[in-house]
């Protein structure tokens, strides 16, 4: 196997820099206030590389991708909490039984949805609830007896390994349980316009923030104590695994936007009709990018819950859900690269160099400030501080994007098809 | 669409029963949960609605502006909340701290308190529509006018970035302070009770046992949104200046082309609306007597999903989705759970998005990006 030169030239110094990171704070030079703003900045950009899939790549104006992220944290959390403060694996085992049966399920019912053509989207949405609701009955049915000989087995390990395994599993069972959401929300509000597709996700963030206010009494999740905020979770995110996720999600990414599927979601963006009429399957792409851009989302989600051992649902109100979208505007819309170093950029100076530069007194200035360097910036580098800039190893070869179509400089010829412009 | 004649067992297999089932399902439990509780006490039912109606009005206003901005350049206009507050603020200003309202008393000392007070409180809401009125203009200036021909999303983003700017600019400790401010009403509160017969409610009592209570504030509420909406229809409809607004919101380089100045005319759209926040601002805080610099966050944002239900860019949808947002809100909380009211009104409009995807009144578009 032949390594191309593109690739290694981002890697090596990609990999170089997280290493960096972990052999300076292990010496003790990155003080640990630096060490979570960048774990902070790692999870952003895992969010903003799901989001920047869902609408720099495929043009779906999403702001649901904050209440995707508040799924995956809290589900994430439970799984370790239940594990570490009640010694039982029962949040691993139901969790992980849930996602499973419901995606079977969810592949029964679209098995059935094809048989039965010409349901309309209302109808197939009421019979994915129907599936959902009965695998997870069954699933609930099953675990109870699975709890304990799991829990058993996991005990065998030494401890710190088994809190590790439950760790990893939650972290990924936080990002199933996202897509699944993202899977059975999608599937009726995918059809929608842009701007409705953007408002109906703003309501289903807001939906999300309700419950999980309400978590302890409606939902029944007593450990997650509802609005007091949800303590006790380990603080067992450290930055090897934040950037063995950055990098699974980098690579993830790349090569979807390489591959043929890659290629489809973007004709998507450029144009819908256009592509229906090159025989793409519009809303399997569709569901396809949100879903994953979800599954990110709820990643990034349970490995923020384990930074400070700490939730509360202020940290999921829907005023944040603006700030993946600010953070993929500002690096560039449909650039990797560009979406990674603004999300760093963000957590760094906002949080960071901001409250160090600010004197004292004025720490509530950043956030005057923050907005006018948005406006500068906006009006001075309307398509971002990055723009289309890309590692040659992420960069794909497109036309550039959001450009009025007459001004668009075609860098990929299209065949035409001989005789078909009659 | 397929126009043959389906038998019985197609019937069952490709209908669309199974979705209005479910529909049919949500709604009868709704009518189910509101209606078993609304039988035995009819007159806590009538008391709900006067307050939805109400807070429906305030709603209205707010999404008018949304409306109006969206319909003439497409963009979700995010600081619209945060003009509404700033609309509460010059209110709570001019009442609180300048005594504004008892202006006509003070010029001309003869004068009856009612109508020295009715002549304030007018005052004070003109000045709060003008002050929000320039802010907006402003706004649109400085935020949205460079960004016309980039793509939508900096448009958004700067909006997004406007109304960061005004609530934490606001909540710096010179300007509003990060606090709650207790809001000094222009003029009294009176209250009402119907029990055989309408009754003033004399201070310090309690009404009497099954009465339906309702305020002067109700009353001047509707009032002053009613007559703001129709002013605002005529100059939509019947003036020049409202035949300029329909043309761009239609086709603005047509516009152009007719001679029609059609920035002049956005930055008109924009005043208009402010103006209609801040009356809504100066009512809302009347109605909920207190003052926040982030106060404008959730009605904004209620107003807006108001104005998507009613049919984004439609008037009339805005007026209507505003009252059935009202209702569904104080219905949610009154009847079947409060902490999940918001999430009720949202599943609402995300309902009704799906049911029909332009809003109640909105023209069915074909939207191209």
């Amino acid at each position: 196997m032949k390594i191309q030169r593109s690739t290694l030239a981002f890697w090596v110094p990609f990999i170089g820099l997280l290493v960096l990171v972990q052999v300076l704070s292990s010496v003790g030079i990155l003080s640990n206030f630096w060490v979570t703003l960048l774990k902070i900045g790692a999870v952003m950009s895992i969010i903003c590389l799901g989001l920047n899939l869902i609408y720099g790549f495929n043009g779906q104006f999403s702001l649901g991708q904050w209440g995707f992220y508040a799924i995956g944290a809290y589900a994430g959390a439970d799984i370790t909490y239940r594990w570490t403060q009640l010694h039982s694996a029962s949040g691993l085992v139901v969790v992980l039984l849930v996602v499973l049966l419901v995606a079977l399920a969810f592949i029964l019912v679209s098995k059935l949805m094809s048989r039965l053509r010409g349901l309309d989207t209302l109808s197939g949405f009421t019979l994915y609830i129907i599936g959902l609701l009965m695998a997870a009955v069954i699933a609930i049915f099953i675990g109870r007896y699975l709890i304990n000989p799991i829990t058993n087995l996991l005990n065998l390990l030494p401890l710190n390994i088994a809190s590790q395994i439950v760790f990893f599993f939650a972290v990924l069972l936080g990002g199933g349980v996202a897509a699944e959401v993202s899977y059975i929300f999608g599937f009726p509000v995918l059809t929608l316009g842009s701007d409705y597709f953007g408002i109906a996700t703003l309501g289903f963030s807001i939906i999300v923030k309700v419950l999980l206010d309400n978590s302890d009494t409606l939902l029944g999740f007593e450990e997650m104590k509802g609005a007091r905020g949800m303590i006790g979770i380990p603080k067992m995110t450290s930055w090897i695994w934040v950037s063995i996720f950055l990098v699974i999600v980098i690579i993830v990414t790349r090569n979807l936007l390489h591959s043929t599927h890659g290629r489809a979601i973007i004709s998507v963006r450029e144009d819908e009709i256009a592509a229906k009429a090159m025989g793409i399957n519009i809303s399997q792409q569709k569901t396809i990018t949100f879903v994953l851009g979800s599954f990110f989302a709820g990643l990034a989600g349970a490995l923020y819950a384990h930074v400070n051992g700490f939730l509360h649902p202020n940290t999921f109100s829907f005023i944040k859900t603006f700030d993946p979208m600010i953070i993929i505007v500002f690096g560039g819309l449909g650039s990797v690269t560009g979406t990674v170093a603004a999300a760093f950029t963000w957590a760094l100076v906002l949080e960071g160099l901001l409250r160090l530069v600010l004197p004292q007194g004025f720490e509530t200035w950043r956030y005057v400030i923050y907005p006018l360097l948005l406006l500068v910036l906006m009006l001075l580098r309307p398509q971002g501080l990055f723009g289309t800039f890309e590692f040659p190893y992420l960069r794909q070869i497109l036309p550039p994007i959001f450009q009025p179509r007459n001004s668009a400089k075609p860098t990929e010829t299209v065949n035409e098809i001989p005789g078909d412009g009659a | 669409m397929e126009h043959e004649r389906l038998n019985f067992k197609d019937r069952i297999i490709k209908g669309k029963w199974i979705g209005k089932l479910f529909l049919v399902m949500i709604a009868l439990l709704a009518i189910w949960g509101i209606g078993s509780k609304a039988i035995y006490n009819p007159q806590l039912f009538i008391q709900q609605i006067i307050n939805g109606l109400q807070l429906g009005f305030v709603y209205a206003l707010i999404a008018l502006g949304y409306t109006m901005v969206y319909g003439i350049v497409r963009l979700i206009n995010f600081a619209h909340g945060d003009v509404f507050m700033v609309g509460a603020m010059v209110s709570y200003f001019a009442v609180g701290v300048f005594h504004l309202q008892q202006w006509p008393s003070a010029v001309f000392p003869g004068i009856p308190l009612y109508l020295s007070l009715t002549i304030g409180t007018i005052t004070v809401i003109l000045l709060s529509m003008i002050v929000c009125a320039i802010l907006a203009m402003v706004i649109e200036k400085i935020a949205y006018k460079p960004l016309r021909n980039a793509p939508r999303i900096s448009a958004l983003i700067t909006a997004i970035g406007m109304s960061f700017f005004l609530e934490y600019f606001g909540a710096l400790p010179f300007v509003f302070t990060p606090n709650f401010i207790p809001y000094k009403r222009p003029f009294d509160i009176v209250t009402w009770y119907v029990n055989n017969g309408v009754h003033q409610l004399q201070a310090g009592k309690a009404p009497p046992q099954g009465s339906v209570i309702f305020s002067n504030i109700l009353l001047i509420i509707v009032l002053v949104t009613i007559i703001l909406v129709l002013a605002l229809t005529y100059i939509v409809q019947r003036t020049k200046v409202g035949k300029a607004m329909r043309a761009s919101s239609y086709d603005k380089a047509t516009s152009r082309l007719m001679g029609i100045n059609v920035d002049g005319i956005i930055s008109i759209t924009f005043a208009i609306g402010a103006a209609l926040a801040g009356a809504g601002g100066v009512l809302y805080a009347t109605a909920y007597p207190s003052v926040f610099f982030w106060m404008g966050m959730i009605p904004g944002l209620k107003a807006f999903i108001a104005a998507v239900l009613g049919g984004i860019g439609s008037i009339p949808g805005a007026f209507v989705g505003a009252l059935i947002m009202g209702q569904a809100e104080v219905l949610a909380a009154g009847y079947i759970s409060t902490p999940m009211r918001d999430a009720i009104s949202f599943s609402i409009l995300i309902l009704v998005l799906l049911i029909r995807p332009t809003g109640i009144f909105g023209e069915p578009e074909a939207e191209k990006a």
